[in-house]
Formats: C-alpha cells, structure tokens, sequence
C-alpha cells in the first residue's frame, strides 16, 4: 500500500499531468492535437527528430559491437589483465555525460589539440555527439554484454567441437544465440540512453538540434510548456518502443542454461588473446585519455594561451555565483537519494516478493516499478514541474527544495535497484516465511534476522548505484532545481553555456573523484561485510 | 473416566471434505481422512496429485476453497498459520543460512518468556534427539544435507507441535541417507508420539513408514488404509499400478467369480455391479504368480512360454507369454528357477491364484 502510494505520487501522477498538459493550450483550454498539429507542421522541430533517431542508431552501432568485443576478451577468453580492464571499462560510469563532452572540446575543438585528426569537419553537432555518446555508453553495454557473456555451458562446446564444427560455426551457433537476449537489450539500452540524454548534445551539439535539447529550449529558454510537454511526449515514444521491445525480446528468451550446467573454462589461444589485448588496450587508452585530459583541463590556467598548472578553476565562484555549495547540494542529495531510496525500494520489494495476500496491490507495484526504465529524465523533470507547480496539489511545498529532487531522482533510478533487491530476494527459500509462522514468529521478526543479513550485499550494492546516479544525473533535476539547491551537475551546464569550459571540467573533475571514492568505500564495505555477516557462506 | 475414553478415540486430526481450485484447475477435490493421536500418515501420489497442497492447507499457508479441517477438537480451517500448532519441514529445509544450527533450533523459542539458559537446555536436548550434539555452532552450509535435515527436524520439535508436517523431507538426500532417516525418523516419532503427517511420492517410504497411508490422484485421495492393505488389496486400478508392479491383463466377465482372459477361465471375485459380457481388468502382482506345485488340476493354471528373464539380484523377472497375446510378468526366485530349471524359451505351466486377484471394471 505505502509502495504503492509512492510510486503513485512520484510518477504516474506526474506522468499523466504531462500527459494531459500536451492537449492543452496555454490558457488550459482543451485543444485536442492542435499540439502536436503544431510541432509536426514546425521543420526545426521535426528535423531534430530525425537528427536524434539517425545519431541514436550510429552511436548504438558502434557502441555495442565495441563493447561485446571487450566483454567477450574478459569473460571468454585467457587474455592477461582481464580484471584491471574489466574495472576500466566502468570508469566512464562515475562521470556525468557533460564531462565526455568538455574533454572532446579540449582534444577536437577550435582550439583542440588533435583537431587535425577530424579533417576540417567541427565537433561541434553529430560528429561530438556521437564520439561522447559512444564513451558515455559503453559501460552500460559492457555490463549487459558481460553479463550476458558470464555464464556458459561448456558441453555445449564440447559437443559442438566433438561434431566437428569450426571456430566461426561455433561462434555463430553455440555462443551468439546464448547471448542474443544480451546483444538486444544493450542495443536498445544503449539506444534509449542516446536519444534522452540532454549533456552531451547541450554541451557539444553546437546548432544541431534534437529532442532532448528542445525540451530543454521550449521549456527553460521559451517558457513554451505547452510545446516542452508534446516534446516530452515525443521523446517518451522512441523510449517506450524500445522498452516494449526488450520486454518482448525477454518474454522470447528460453533459458539456454540448466542447474547442471558444466561452467565454462576458456582455452589459452595465444594469437587471439594477444589480438584482443591490443583491442582492449586501445579502448581502455581512450577511456582514461578522455578522462585525463578532462582532469588536465581542469588544471590549465587558461586554453591554449596559458598552460601553466594551477587550482584556480576550482575556485568556483569565479564561474558560477553558487561556487562549491552546488556541490555540497548534490552531495546532500545522493547521500539522500541512496539511503532513503535505498530503504524505500527495497522495502518495496519485500513487499511484492514476501507478503501474502492483496495480489492485486503486488502485481501493481511491480508493473509500476518497471515505468522508470523507459522514462527519459528530462520527461519525468517536465512532468515533475506541471505535477509539482500545479497550485491546487497538496505535495506543491516541496517545490523548489532538495526534497523533490531526491523525490524525483529516487523515482528515475527505481527500476533497476527494485529489480535488484527483488533478485536478492527471491535468491532466498520462499519457505522462510512459512517456517517462521509455524514456529509463531512474526514476519518482521525474520525480516531482521534472516533477509536482511542475507540481503545486506544487494543492499550495499543498491545504495551505491543509486549514490553515483544521483551524483551524475543532470537531465530531470535541471528543471526542478531552486535557487538554493542547484546541483554540480546543472552548475557545469550553467558554467559550459557561460564560456568557463575549464571550470565546467574541474566541477566534472570533483563529481568523477567523489563517485571513485565512493566505489572505493563500496569495495571497503563489501568486504567487510562479507566478514562481518556473510560468514556463513564460508564452507 | 468414560469421558477420558471418548476423548481418546476421538481423532487428532480431521480433514472433511477439503478442496482447493487454482481458477478452472482442481487441485484437490473433497479430501477427507482422519488421522488419530500419535499416528503417522502419508499422503503418497505422483508430482502435481495435489498431495503438498492439502498438506499446505492443513498448515494454513494455503487457503481453503471448500471444506473443513479440525484439529485437536478446534476447527482451524479458517485460521492463519500463526495460530495453528503445528512444527513444518519442508524439501528444501528452508534453514535459515545465515544462523548457526544452534540459532536455527532455538529460532522459534525466543518471545516465549523463556530465559537464555532454558533455551540453551531445550535447544541441546533436541540436538542429541535428533543425534547431532555438538554441532551447534556450525553454519547449515557447513553440514551435510543428511545433517541439514534433523536440524530442520529439531527447529520444527522445539516448539512441541500437536502436529508434525513433513513435506518430502527426505527426497533431497542420496539413497543411503534416505532409507537410514526413513528409520530415524520414524523412530523418533514413536518416542514423542507425536502426530505426523509426511508428503512423499516415493512408495517406498510411504510403505516403510507409515501407520496409514492417503495414495492421491488427480486430487482425490484414492485409498487410505495401511500399508499392507494398501498393497495387497488396491482399491482402485491406480492405487495397484502405482504401489507396487502390477500386470494388468484383459478379461471378459463370464458370470460372478468367473471371468475368462486370452481364452483362459479363471476364478477370481468380479467388481459390484459389472454383468456378465462386461469388460474387466484383472491385476496381479509378479511375485504372486504361483509355479510351485502347480498341475493340471490347479485351478486357475494357464500354459505359458518364457521370452525373457532379467537378472535382479535376489531374483529374476521373467516375461511369460501367455495364450491369446497374454503376457504376464512374474518374479521367480533363484531357488525356484534351480528347482524348475527355468530358462528362457521354456514351456511352463503358472496359476493364478483367485484370492490374489484384484478385478476392477476395464
């Protein structure tokens, strides 16, 4: 019931005020599809469509060949160095999209240094886009695709080699139908991620227009809401088919591995592993070139005209009046976000996977917790606005303070901490809860003693994918920050649009060494943990 | 005094016509059966007869769709879990991982207003009744599952159920453990006395075990008697085929008490209510075909060739064809096949013996 209402109140009500907003006109009147009459008869706006649907494809098409090739060395081969290139390939997660950008500008920008290697062409619009898309989302398709790659059964293999089929025949029909599932989900995540992500285009797009920065123009430049609403709706349907999708791909997926399955043990093959080094190298090169050079940029006193070292581009009031608060404000809001998401989610789990009884209540939180995924940010900060604004809600106090950022924030992120949580769950003997009741204990009390040990590793893990999105998300919260709670994020956009690129960075810089520290302090307490109260797994 | 008596016949537990649909689907249909104090049934079926739901409804995790269950004088039908007495086992075990064993015995003594000491003493007392002392302190991961499984047993014991419910306990262990616990926990039972009632879809357990067996189809309780009735006089053709091997050979009802197979007459009791032209089924169990002693005039007797004999330890199953496609397995044993000299392709004369025979409407 309390899941229930949460998820009501943080997004299907935001989401149909949005819904019923792009039919009206400004004064409120209902105007039936004049709307988006209008958005199809204006050629900027449709143009920006197309922009995104063709620079969304390009950048998937690259991305997810990259990154199954990567995630192929590490889980399927021998090669040398497969955990530090693993931990490598994550780093661009812990930086927020705009930072790829900033550091695409230092390299292939008017001023870049390795502008030579573009021919003339700008990076400024799709060629930037791209590039930045493609380091932004390989993580995320690599931990798909890695996933995917983990598991094996080897006498698949085995009788595949004994029947006398070649490398290429044992490729393309033992190991690609496994992951097919995988391939499909990256490439529609991938896509997804592409086409609603707001920094990279805001940041390196120039004068090229797509969806997301028109959201962002109709509603913060123009005070067009009506237009931002058909917008966001526009945007939701690239994001929505996609979803629609992968759940129908998932539905069609058989699973391939039973609980006798021989695990899979790769072979040492000496040409292909050191292939794949030299691949994984070059990969790994560019992530933390991208990242040092943004580190670098942040240093430089001023480009290209004076490259002596200093701190100066930290001292953040120089560029933006709210200086470092904005970042004490996200800070603030992922600490909150994480704990109380954390508890809210995975209480919220519990009680769609443990409970008995009010079926109909379960089934409903669990369809609403899937919405997020396919729910760009930038909508869900549009409809927070009209949900939030609207004078006659009873929640509009929170407007404008930290509380609906961390509301709103916890809202986007759901889908995937409440599927992990409830994967935990469900790792645990359902019979847990009959035992306890035929020995008269209350449900609570085995909650404490039992699943929440035994859970506490998800948890952790749920608590820091939720910090480090939260550190890193600018594209819902740059519609609802208020004058006292702007966040690091939005202060980089703010910074980048008034010329203080090296100061955008050096904010990019902080938020890149905070997520680290927290991953590091994740890893610190997952250990301990793992002593402290896993001792049981310890034959 | 005479009250003392009724009570004591009165049955522990009865289960009246309960039944439970998922939707179209019936689970269980009008199961009814009494179980009295101290006695342990089985409900025996195949996968999906509906033999776990029923025990799960007589534990209250699983609600009633019609019927009523009392227990003890109470009726429960209606009652959560909570409120029910009962101590439960289940397949998987269900012991908590991350609690010592000790934790997991004493899980369901805390809140009783009983001090640390008194639980400490009641959780040692039941670890050396189960034969574990000593093994307190370890993780389940770390025990075997044989082990796992009394602990399991001791979690459900220490609270002193009316009621003991086991739901395959024994089916995730490999074959020796099994037939040892089959004779641990049986033992057990008749030291406590207490009141059980044991899922399983293993014959042999149910035969071994059980002072009286429930064998569900379909979710119908299809027999319940002992063991030994259960197997010697099965009620109904499916009760014979799945207890025990069974031939089951074609006939033709010729008048009461005679029936004729493959041109064969033969006595043998005919069903109620089947006429004279009527399709049987006669059922005979292997080791009950007779050769010893059998001549020209024993009745029921029937001239068979042997096609095959399988070697199986103590004895041999051979495959007898019989007259008109007859064929008919029978368990001979080694002393017999010496004395007869019985080899495959050999014409030897068997008889059927009438009081043997089940017959049911084919």
């Amino acid at each position: 019931m309390a899941a229930t209402g949460f998820l009501f109140v943080a997004l299907v009500l935001p989401l149909a005020m949005l819904f019923e907003k792009s039919f009206r006109d400004h004064d409120g009147k209902f105007v039936g599809l004049a709307n988006f009459e209008r958005y199809f008869g204006t050629p900027s706006l449709v143009a920006s469509l197309w922009n995104t649907l063709w620079v969304s494809l390009l950048a998937t098409c690259i991305v997810v060949p990259i990154a199954f090739v990567y995630a192929y060395a590490i889980r399927r081969t021998t090669m040398p160095g497969r955990g530090v290139f693993r931990a490598l390939g994550l780093v661009p997660i812990l930086a927020p999209s705009l930072l790829p950008a900033i550091a695409l500008i230092y390299l292939f920008g008017n001023q870049g240094f390795a502008r030579f290697l573009l021919f003339g062409e700008p990076v400024y619009g799709p060629i930037g886009i791209v590039i930045a898309q493609v380091y932004y989302c390989f993580p995320h398709a690599f931990l798909i695709l890695s996933t995917a790659l983990a598991i094996a059964d080897r006498r698949h293999y085995e009788a595949a080699e004994v029947l006398g089929a070649g490398r290429i025949r044992v490729f393309l029909t033992v190991t690609l139908p496994g992951v097919k599932y995988g391939v499909v989900s990256a490439f529609f995540v991938v896509f997804t991620m592409v086409a609603t992500d707001f920094g990279i285009p805001k940041v390196i797009g120039g004068r090229f227009n797509v969806l997301a920065t028109d959201v962002y123009k109709q509603v913060i430049g123009q005070q067009n809401f009506e237009m931002g609403a058909v917008v966001g709706m526009v945007l939701l349907l690239p994001a929505a088919i996609a979803f629609a999708a992968d759940r129908w791909v998932a539905r069609r997926q058989v699973a391939l591995l039973s609980a006798r399955a021989v695990p899979f043990e790769p072979q040492k093959r000496r040409g292909r592993d050191m292939a794949l080094l030299a691949f994984c190298g070059l990969i790994a090169a560019c992530i933390l070139v991208v990242l040092g050079v943004s580190f670098w940029a942040s240093l430089i006193q001023y480009w290209p005209y004076n490259l002596s070292i200093s701190l100066r581009n930290y001292a953040f009031t120089n560029a933006d009046a709210s200086g470092w608060s904005s970042y004490f404000n996200t800070l603030a809001m992922a600490v909150c976000v994480a704990t109380i998401g954390c508890s809210v989610i995975s209480f919220g789990a519990w009680l769609v996977d443990k409970t008995r009884g009010a079926e109909f209540l379960r089934g409903l939180v669990h369809l609403l917790a899937m919405i997020p995924l396919a729910v760009p940010g930038l909508v869900l900060g549009i409809a927070y606005i009209f949900f939030f604004n609207s004078p006659r809600n009873p929640f509009g106090f929170i407007y404008g303070t930290l509380a609906i950022l961390v509301l709103n924030t916890i809202a986007h992120f759901y889908t995937v901490a409440h599927l992990t949580s409830l994967q935990a769950l469900k790792q645990l003997d359902p019979e847990f809860e009959s035992v306890s009741a035929s020995l008269k204990v209350s449900v609570w009390r085995t909650a404490w003693r039992v699943t929440l040990p035994v859970s506490s590793p998800a948890l952790l893990d749920v608590w820091f994918y939720m910090f480090v999105n939260a550190m890193t998300t600018v594209s819902a919260v740059i519609f609802l920050y208020g004058p006292y709670t702007k966040l690091a994020s939005v202060a980089i956009v703010n910074m980048d649009e008034a010329g203080f690129t090296a100061a955008a960075a050096a904010m990019g810089c902080t938020i890149v060494a905070t997520s680290a520290a927290a991953k590091v302090l994740h890893s610190l307490l997952a250990a301990w943990l793992g002593r402290r109260t896993q001792a049981w797994r310890a034959r | 005094m005479l009250y003392a008596i009724s009570m004591s016949q009165q049955p522990y537990l009865v289960v009246d016509r309960v039944a439970k649909h998922f939707g179209q689907f019936q689970a269980v249909r009008d199961a009814t059966f009494n179980v009295n104090r101290g006695e342990f049934v089985c409900l025996l079926g195949p996968s999906g007869c509906g033999k776990t739901t029923l025990l799960r409804m007589i534990a209250g995790l699983e609600t009633m769709s019609g019927g009523r269950i009392i227990q003890d004088g109470r009726e429960i039908s209606n009652l959560p879990p909570t409120q029910r007495d009962f101590g439960i086992v289940f397949q998987s075990y269900a012991l908590f991982p991350n609690l010592t064993v000790f934790d997991n015995v004493g899980y369901g003594l805390h809140g009783r207003g009983k001090s640390a000491g008194e639980i400490a003493a009641r959780v040692d007392e039941l670890l050396t009744l189960v034969g574990l002392p000593g093994e307190a302190k370890k993780y389940p991961a770390q025990i075997s599952g044989g082990q796992q499984q009394r602990v399991a047993l001791a979690r459900a014991l220490a609270i002193s159920p009316g009621l003991l419910l086991l739901d395959e306990p024994l089916s995730a262990l490999d074959a020796r453990v099994r037939v040892y616990l089959r004779h641990e926990i049986r033992a057990l039972q008749h030291r406590l006395g207490v009141t059980t009632i044991m899922v399983t879809h293993d014959q042999e357990e149910a035969l071994t075990m059980a002072d009286r067996i429930a064998v569900m189809n379909a979710g119908r309780i299809e027999q319940y008697d002992t063991p030994a009735r259960i197997y010697a006089a099965p009620a109904t053709p499916f009760v014979a085929d799945f207890v025990g091997t069974t031939n089951f050979l074609k006939a033709k009802m010729l008048a009461p008490g005679r029936i004729v197979s493959g041109g064969v007459e033969i006595d043998a009791p005919t069903p109620d209510g089947a006429n004279p032209g009527s399709d049987l089924r006669i059922c005979v169990r292997p080791e009950d075909v007779m050769v010893r002693g059998v001549g020209d005039g024993t009745p029921n007797r029937v001239d068979v060739t042997v096609e095959e004999l399988v070697f199986m330890g103590a004895f041999s199953r051979a495959r007898l064809a019989g007259p008109g496609g007859m064929s008919i397995s029978a368990d001979f044993s080694a002393n017999l096949l010496r004395d007869h000299s019985i080899a495959a392709g050999a014409r030897i004369k068997v008889a059927l013996p009438a009081e043997r025979l089940r017959v049911f409407a084919g």
